[in-house]
This record gives C-alpha cells, sequence and structure tokens, in this order.
C-alpha cells in the first residue's frame, strides 16, 4: 500500500503533478493506452465560461453567435441551473485539458483520469479522428484564422465580415467532407492508372464489335451537360466548399472565410460521430484508474466515495417518461457498453458466445476494448457491440412514429424477436448519414440564368424546417450571387415534395 | 506533462464576442430593456439586471428537419409495452424523445441572459440620446475653488517648490563650474603628495590652485535666491458633483394609476439622466394632496390618499427640505412635478408667488408635467380647456422665468417628451401641448 496521493480537498500544482503520474502509470502499464504528450491547464470558472462560448477551442475568430452563447451559459451558469464541466479537452497534440479552479483535490485527478488520458487516448487512436483531424496543426490554424477574420474586419469592415460569416454559418452542417476526398493526383498513380487503362482497352479489344456496333449515341449536349457537371465536381455534398471553389462572386477574402468555417465544422465532424464512443471510453478510463488508484491506497476511502457520488451522477440515465429524459446520455450508454464488453471478453454467459463468438471469453478485455476504439464510430460500433443483456438492462424499446397514422407503434422491445431490430434502429439514431438531412448541389445552370439547384433527399418523408431552410437558401443565394432552388427529393420514388426558393439580394454578401 | 496556470489571464476574452451579439440585438435589446423599467424601482435603474428578448431575433439557422415524417426512436426504461402496442402521441408535437433539432436551443422562444449595470443604462438610453445631451445641455453648478497654475519665483514658504527650486539651483552650478567637494580633496592628495616628494614649487602651485577654487566656491552659492521657486495657485471654479432631485406630485384622488404611472416613468428617466452627469443623486420624494409630505418611494407611487389639491404646499415642503439639507452651494437642483392640473383657485397666487421668489432661482432645472388620463381628448373639434395650473406657468413663463413644461396622455409620448425638454435648451423650454 502506498501513502495517499493527496489528504482533503486541497491541492497545488505538485498535487497535480503526482496525481498526473500516478494515474498515467496505470493508463499505460495497466490498461495499455496510448496518448499524446499531456498539457494540463488550470482555469478559472469564467474562462471556462468563454471556453464553452468558443465550442471549447482556445481560441477562435470573433462572432457575435459565440457572444450569444457565452451570455446564455453565463445565465445559467450564475442562476445555478447548470454546473460547468469539470473540464475540457482539446484534440491536438500536446493534447490540452483545461480544469477547472474550483474542483477539489479528488476531481482534478477524476478529470485528468477521464480528459487526459481516456479522451486523450481515444483521440489519438480513434480513425475517425486519425483520418479527418490534424492534431498537430490545429491550434495553428485557429490562431491564423482568428488573425484572418481579424485582418479582414480591418479592411473590409466589421458588418462585411459578420454577413459573411453568418452565412457561413448557416451552412456549416453542410461544409464537411463526410467520405474521405480522393487525394491530388501525383504523377506516379497517374501513370498507373493510364497504363492500366491501356491494358484493358487491349484486353477487351474485339474487332467484330467495334464493326458491327455503333457509336455510342450520348448527343453533344447531354456530354457538354456532363463534362461540366464534372469539372465543378457536382453532385457536391460541401455546400461551402462548393461555394469557395465555384460560386462566381466572391471576393478572395471571401472564399478564404468561408474555408475557415468549413475547416472548424470539419474538425469538429469525428467528434459528433463519437460522442457515445468518445465519452464511454474516458469515464471507462477514470472508472478503472480511480478504482485501481484506491486498491493501492493512493486515494483515500473517504475520497473514493466522492468519486463514487460524482461518477454515478456522470453515468444516470433518467428513464424516458422521466421529466429529466432529454435523449440518452452519451456517458451512460457508453459506460454500460464498455463494462459490458468486458465483461463479455472475460465472463462470458452462454447467450454472449453465440452473439459475439469472436471474442466472448478471449480474455484481454481491455485489448478488446482499445481494437474497438480504434476501428469504430457509434452507429458502428453500436451495431457491432450492442449485447441482449444490455438492451434488458436498459430495457430499451423502439418506437415507430408516423406522421400518417394517428398513434405511435411499438416496434420492438428486448426480447428475442426484438434484439437486432431494437440494435440496427438505435445504430441509426446515431448515424450521421440520418443525422444530417442529406443535401447535395446538384446543378448549376450556367449557360442560362446561373441557377443554383441543390436537392434534399428526403428520408421517411422527413422535411426541413421550412422556416430554417428558407433563411438559409437565402444566405445561399447571397453567397452565389443568383437564384437559389432547393428541391425536396422523395429518395425512394424521385418525387419533388418541396420547393424552396431564394434570389440574391446584391451587395448583401458578393460584389 | 506541463502544466500551466491560465487563471492569470487577462478575464474578459469574451468581451469582443459580447459586443458583437449585443449590437447585432440592440433593437430586441432595448425592447426588453424598456419594458423591465416599469417594474423597478428608481434606485434600481442603476443594477444591470436579467432581460429576455425574443429569440427569433438572434437566431443562427440551419438545414434541419422539421420532425413529422415516419420517425423512429429507441428509448430506455421500458415497463409495460410489448411489441405491437399502439401509444398515443404525447400532446405538444414530438414524439417521445422530444429534444430533437432542440440541442441549439432554436426551438425556444425566449433567450434571457444578464446585462451589467453599464450596458442596461447605455442601452436605456440610448435612443434619447441622453449621453450626449447630458453633456452639452446639462447646466452645471459651480463652487470656486484653487487649482495649481505653473510656479512662480514669489510665494509664501509653505508653497516652497522644493525639487524644482533644487533642480534649478544645480543647473545653475553646473553652468557656472561651480568646483565640487571631490574636487578639492582630489587637489589636497596630490598637494601632500607634492610635498611628500619634496616637489615644492608644485606643491605651492596646487595650494594656490584650491585656494582659488574656495573662493570660487564661496562666490557661487550652494543655493541663490534666484533659484527658489514658489508653487503657484489661481482660483478657478469647480463643477459641483452631486445632484439632488425633487420629484413632486399631486396624488389626490383625480390623480389616477395610470397618471402616476407616466409620471414615474418620466422620474425614471430624469433620474437615470442624472446619474449619467453626477458622482452622487440624491432623490427627494414629495406628495401633496391639500398638504405635502416628504415620503420614500414606496409610498410615493404606491399609497393611496384622499383630500383637496394646494401645490402650494409641495413647494413649502422643497423649501423646507432645500434648507434644511440641500444648499445651492453645494448640490445641483432639479425638480420634476406632475399633476394632472388642478389646483385650488385662491392658491395660485401663492404658487406663483413661491416659484418666483425662492424655488426657480435655486433650481438648475425645473420641469412640470400635466398627466391625462389616455384618449382624454374630448370630443373633436373641442378644443380642451386649460387646467388652472398649465395657465398659471405659462403666465410664469411668459415673466422669463425658467419653467419647461409639457403635456403627456400615453406612455409612448414620454420618451420624445422628455428628449424635447432637454434639446431645446435646458430650463428655456417653450409651451406646447
Amino acid at each position: 500500500m502506498s501513502d495517499p496521493l493527496f489528504k482533503g480537498a486541497e491541492w497545488d500544482f505538485d498535487t497535480i503533478r503526482r496525481v498526473h503520474d500516478a494515474c498515467e502509470e496505470i493508463a499505460r502499464m495497466e490498461l495499455g493506452l496510448d496518448t499524446y504528450p499531456n498539457r494540463i491547464e488550470v482555469i478559472s470558472a469564467e474562462q471556462m465560461l468563454d471556453a464553452y462560448a468558443a465550442n471549447g477551442m482556445p481560441v477562435l475568430y470573433k462572432h457575435w453567435s459565440f457572444g450569444k452563447r457565452f451570455a446564455r451559459h453565463e445565465g445559467l451558469y450564475r442562476k445555478g441551473f447548470q454546473g460547468l464541466a469539470y473540464e475540457i479537452v482539446i484534440n491536438s497534440s500536446p493534447c490540452i485539458s483545461y480544469i477547472m479552479e474550483e474542483n477539489t483535490a479528488l476531481m482534478q485527478t477524476l478529470v485528468i483520469a477521464h480528459a487526459a488520458f481516456g479522451h486523450n487516448h481515444f483521440f489519438k487512436n480513434n480513425t475517425l479522428f486519425r483520418q479527418w483531424t490534424d492534431a498537430y496543426g490545429i491550434l495553428d490554424y485557429l490562431e491564423f484564422a482568428r488573425g484572418y477574420v481579424a485582418e479582414c474586419e480591418d479592411r473590409y469592415g466589421a458588418p462585411a465580415v459578420e454577413r459573411m460569416l453568418d452565412a457561413a454559418h448557416a451552412l456549416q452542417s453542410h461544409g464537411i467532407f463526410r467520405s474521405p476526398r480522393r487525394r491530388a493526383p501525383d504523377l506516379a498513380s497517374e501513370e498507373k492508372r493510364a497504363r492500366e487503362r491501356r491494358a484493358h482497352e487491349a484486353a477487351i479489344y474485339n474487332d467484330v464489335w467495334r464493326a458491327t456496333i455503333p457509336a455510342a449515341g450520348t448527343p453533344a449536349r447531354r456530354a457538354e451537360e456532363e463534362r461540366r457537371r464534372a469539372l465543378l465536381e457536382l453532385p457536391q455534398e460541401n455546400i461551402l466548399y462548393f461555394l469557395e471553389k465555384s460560386a462566381p462572386r466572391l471576393a478572395p477574402w471571401q472564399r478564404e472565410i468561408l474555408r475557415i468555417v468549413r475547416q472548424v465544422s470539419q474538425y469538429f465532424y469525428p467528434q459528433i460521430q463519437t460522442k457515445v464512443m468518445n465519452e464511454g471510453c474516458a469515464t471507462y478510463v477514470h472508472h478503472r484508474i480511480l478504482t485501481r488508484l484506491h486498491e493501492q491506497g493512493r486515494i483515500t476511502d473517504g475520497h473514493y466515495l466522492e468519486f463514487l457520488q460524482s461518477h454515478t451522477n456522470v453515468v444516470f440515465q433518467p428513464n424516458y417518461d422521466d421529466p429529466r429524459y432529454g435523449g440518452f446520455n452519451p456517458y451512460a450508454l457508453g459506460f454500460a457498453m464498455m463494462n459490458d464488453i468486458h465483461r463479455i471478453a472475460e465472463t462470458p454467459t452462454a447467450e454472449d458466445r453465440d452473439w459475439f463468438p469472436d471474442f466472448a471469453g478471449r480474455g484481454d478485455g481491455m485489448g478488446i476494448l482499445r481494437e474497438g476504439w480504434a476501428a469504430f464510430r457509434d452507429e458502428s460500433f453500436i451495431s457491432q457491440y450492442l449485447s441482449p443483456r444490455l438492451m434488458r438492462e436498459l430495457r430499451l424499446f423502439h418506437l415507430a412514429d408516423d406522421e400518417d397514422e394517428d398513434a405511435m407503434r411499438v416496434a420492438a422491445i428486448h426480447d428475442e424477436r426484438g434484439y437486432r431490430r431494437l440494435r440496427r434502429a438505435l445504430a441509426r439514431q446515431y448515424d450521421i448519414g440520418r443525422m444530417d438531412p442529406d443535401i447535395q448541389v446538384m446543378d448549376v445552370d450556367l449557360a442560362g440564368d446561373r441557377r443554383l439547384i441543390l436537392h434534399h433527399r428526403v428520408l421517411e418523408r422527413q422535411l426541413l424546417h421550412a422556416e430554417d431552410a428558407k433563411s438559409v437558401l437565402q444566405h445561399l443565394a447571397d453567397l452565389w450571387g443568383y437564384d437559389v432552388v432547393l428541391k425536396e427529393v422523395d429518395a425512394t420514388e424521385d418525387r419533388i415534395l418541396k420547393e424552396h426558393h431564394a434570389a440574391a439580394r446584391p451587395g448583401i454578401v458578393g460584389g | 506533462m506541463h502544466i500551466v496556470d491560465r487563471r492569470r489571464n487577462p478575464g474578459g476574452k469574451s468581451l469582443a464576442n459580447r459586443q458583437r451579439f449585443l449590437r447585432r440585438a440592440k433593437e430586441q435589446i432595448q425592447d426588453a430593456v424598456r419594458d423591465s423599467i416599469s417594474g423597478r424601482g428608481m434606485k434600481d435603474m442603476e443594477r444591470g439586471g436579467e432581460v429576455s428578448i425574443p429569440a427569433s431575433g438572434v437566431k443562427e439557422p440551419g438545414l434541419r428537419r422539421a420532425g413529422g415524417g415516419n420517425r423512429e426512436h429507441v428509448l430506455p426504461g421500458n415497463k409495460e409495452f410489448a411489441e405491437g402496442d399502439r401509444i398515443p402521441r404525447p400532446k405538444g408535437g414530438g414524439g417521445a424523445s422530444g429534444n430533437e433539432g432542440n440541442d441549439q436551443g432554436s426551438g425556444e422562444d425566449e433567450f434571457r441572459f444578464a446585462l451589467t449595470q453599464e450596458e442596461f443604462l447605455d442601452l436605456f438610453l440610448e435612443d434619447l440620446e441622453l449621453p450626449d445631451l447630458a453633456k452639452k445641455r446639462m447646466v452645471v453648478g459651480e463652487v470656486s475653488g484653487f487649482r495649481r497654475a505653473g510656479y512662480s519665483s514669489s510665494g509664501s514658504p509653505a508653497n516652497l517648490a522644493l525639487s524644482r527650486t533644487m533642480r534649478n539651483a544645480m543647473s545653475r552650478r553646473i553652468a557656472l563650474k561651480r568646483p565640487k567637494p571631490e574636487a578639492f580633496d582630489a587637489l589636497e592628495d596630490q598637494a601632500r603628495l607634492a610635498e611628500e616628494a619634496g616637489a615644492v614649487e608644485r606643491a605651492e602651485a596646487l595650494r594656490i590652485e584650491i585656494a582659488r577654487l574656495r573662493t570660487r566656491a564661496l562666490r557661487i552659492p550652494y543655493i541663490d535666491p534666484l533659484d527658489v521657486r514658489y508653487r503657484q495657485f489661481a482660483p478657478a471654479p469647480r463643477p459641483i458633483a452631486q445632484a439632488v432631485m425633487f420629484c413632486l406630485m399631486d396624488v389626490s384622488g383625480s390623480m389616477t394609476e395610470g397618471m402616476k404611472d407616466l409620471a414615474k416613468r418620466f422620474y425614471l428617466l430624469l433620474y437615470v439622466f442624472l446619474k449619467r452627469r453626477y458622482k452622487h443623486v440624491e432623490v427627494v420624494f414629495i406628495r401633496h394632496t391639500h398638504e405635502a409630505k416628504e415620503v420614500d418611494e414606496e409610498t410615493f407611487f404606491r399609497s393611496p390618499e384622499t383630500g383637496g389639491t394646494v401645490v402650494s404646499t409641495a413647494l413649502v415642503e422643497m423649501q423646507r427640505v432645500l434648507k434644511a439639507r440641500f444648499s445651492p452651494e453645494d448640490w445641483n437642483i432639479y425638480a420634476a412635478q406632475a399633476s394632472d392640473g388642478d389646483n385650488t383657485a385662491s392658491d395660485n397666487d401663492k404658487t406663483a408667488g413661491l416659484l418666483a421668489s425662492d424655488i426657480l432661482p435655486a433650481c438648475q432645472y425645473y420641469a412640470y408635467l400635466e398627466v391625462g388620463r389616455e384618449g382624454d381628448h374630448g370630443p373633436i373639434g373641442f378644443i380642451p380647456r386649460e387646467t388652472d395650473l398649465w395657465r398659471l406657468y405659462t403666465s410664469l413663463r411668459g415673466d422669463g422665468l425658467p419653467i419647461a413644461m409639457r403635456k403627456v396622455r400615453h406612455r409612448k409620448d414620454i420618451y420624445p417628451v422628455f428628449r424635447d425638454l432637454f434639446r431645446k435648451g435646458g430650463a428655456t423650454a417653450e409651451a406646447s401641448p
């Protein structure tokens, strides 16, 4: 048994360092975590509110919406409706964890285990983060963005920049590449492609066919259209990218601002898709570390009880009929799943063996968890790992709510018939492709009135919020500089359900 | 691992964003501020406070689904449902998981947040152009005082400017090359060395040099009367930094709650106005029927009273308070009187006399606000009879006495009237209905 790391609630920087080192030892040696180097920053409540307002980013350009967010959080905080988060952690290298000065020594331990090891490991290893974000460059980029926007305000006036940012923010949910982009072609791969194409042509060459089949009958006009769409990279789901590259009337600085907004948006893209996993991973890690510290005698019994109390609050999941219910608590669901996976790996039941033959009883729960954390996002993680036992524990049920029917229908519950459907439905709930409406730039009438045509592929008759769509479309038209039409097209039967139109207001954004 | 202490970083990182936000939602916030004052006491105007504005004004639109269509929910906590059960939709739209698309708060109708005192007053006053008016139009009372006015070569010893004197002395000594004490020591040393070495002539020459320097040092004094400087003071007027505001109100039965509310709004504005200008503002509430009394704010506006109407009683009371607590030399005195215009006929002469001889000369500004019932315009084409007080005050103005007077019937008139009163330039405002 070692001595406790701290006594009482007071802490100083030495305490933080001791705590960090103790956590690190467990995280590395026992849990096998692999993290970016840590930087722990102690901040005050006001600074925490600042960080809230800027979506947790340490630096960000200036915009009124951040002021609004600050005002809201400040109001809630002052009145005691909302406590502040104990920490905020930035996906960067070094990984920055902000911890509040008000926290007790035990809370700081919890926060360090949670953020500096749990989240940090997840950021460094999860495939989405590896693929989408540049942990080494983000802080520099944000610094650049802030400077650039400020410079634009000086040069072109704050109102012009604000209009630009308003418009860009309205479209930011559609300023994301949802699949990895083709890399810029380099010479070697181009040559390889050309070689392969020639080889393919040679392989399928057949003189008989050439003589007997008439030349492909695409009219010149169709070909022309195809060529144009290819040049404009249409259809395009990243509306901000499209505007940045192709909007005819934007000034270079305006394109740069669109770019900044979409870069920031893109940076958050993995976070949206991995809430359950990310929080689950961090919560699981802090639970493991704190429990271990307690076993080692480095946290007293009293402190361990304090930990259990806040931990229980964090992973509390109200039932659907509870007034406190606000959807699934990602901490609760994530933590429950991580525990469950560990259990299946170490002490499976017969049912688990049926459902998870590849890892049930294989042992090395931690290793299996690490694999899971690295390879999945919420949607695939749930459809891969949610076990019948957990569904029973959470007493999940699936509700089908069709507008055309006068009552909702219980489509599946936690029973033998329902497990798979339940799991599929819950996974879909976390599917980014279904969370955001699928809107794409389809075409531009370049020869005519330059009208921009967008399609919303409507799933399950779920139309856009009309009023919001109207304001967003107005912003879009201002940016594009000409008329814009958004058609809501039923995904299954290609029928146009609704159209929204907007005309550009001259002088609002473009030249 | 690094630990960084950020707590000492300068705060107010979000200030720029906050200002942008306030600017953005200015109109709505201003309306909210206006609304919020009716529920406030006069002194409360100094505080900031929470306001709520319609969320639509600061909405951040995004492309999101409206709800509806064919939706699915997976929920925790099933108790009695079995597959195939049908559940009526909960009222108030949405499914059971009602917070979709609501995570940005976009579904809220109201946006509440707190304003600081400074922001509150700025917004409250802004379109009234009061801050500027306060600077330009306000009559500032003055008392005379002294302020520093450079240096002089004569004055009383108490005002001796020591450092300036020493500086002059030093520059004079340097300019005239007064030998320094160290120079004597060095020469004495050399002379002694020369003597010990037997260089008699050299020693003699050094002695002579030392004697010459000593006379020179005596001739050039360390401090000369020429160097001495005295701090000079000149009499100068100094603005009075405090003000007292008298609120006089008729509370007889003919004054309705609505009329009192109008008066209150006017007083509020005046208070805020003065607050911007003076460091310290006192408010005295005097209400009167056929007798007058100084009361606290709550009683002033709320508690009902019955009786006749004798305006001069209020003026007498005001005079008493003035004498007792607020001498015109130390205070800027402002008075605002609200009434429905009634007065006992026999009292008119006394009122006029008091105003002309005592009250008005002491005041910076005297405003008379005649409040009427909303929609109380009389039949069309019928010119309403002017009230006793209105006629009385008009005649006083005819004599060149500074009374500002206006009639107000509706809340919305208050701001224009107030602005008008001050724009026309202090107490010389014209009478107009």
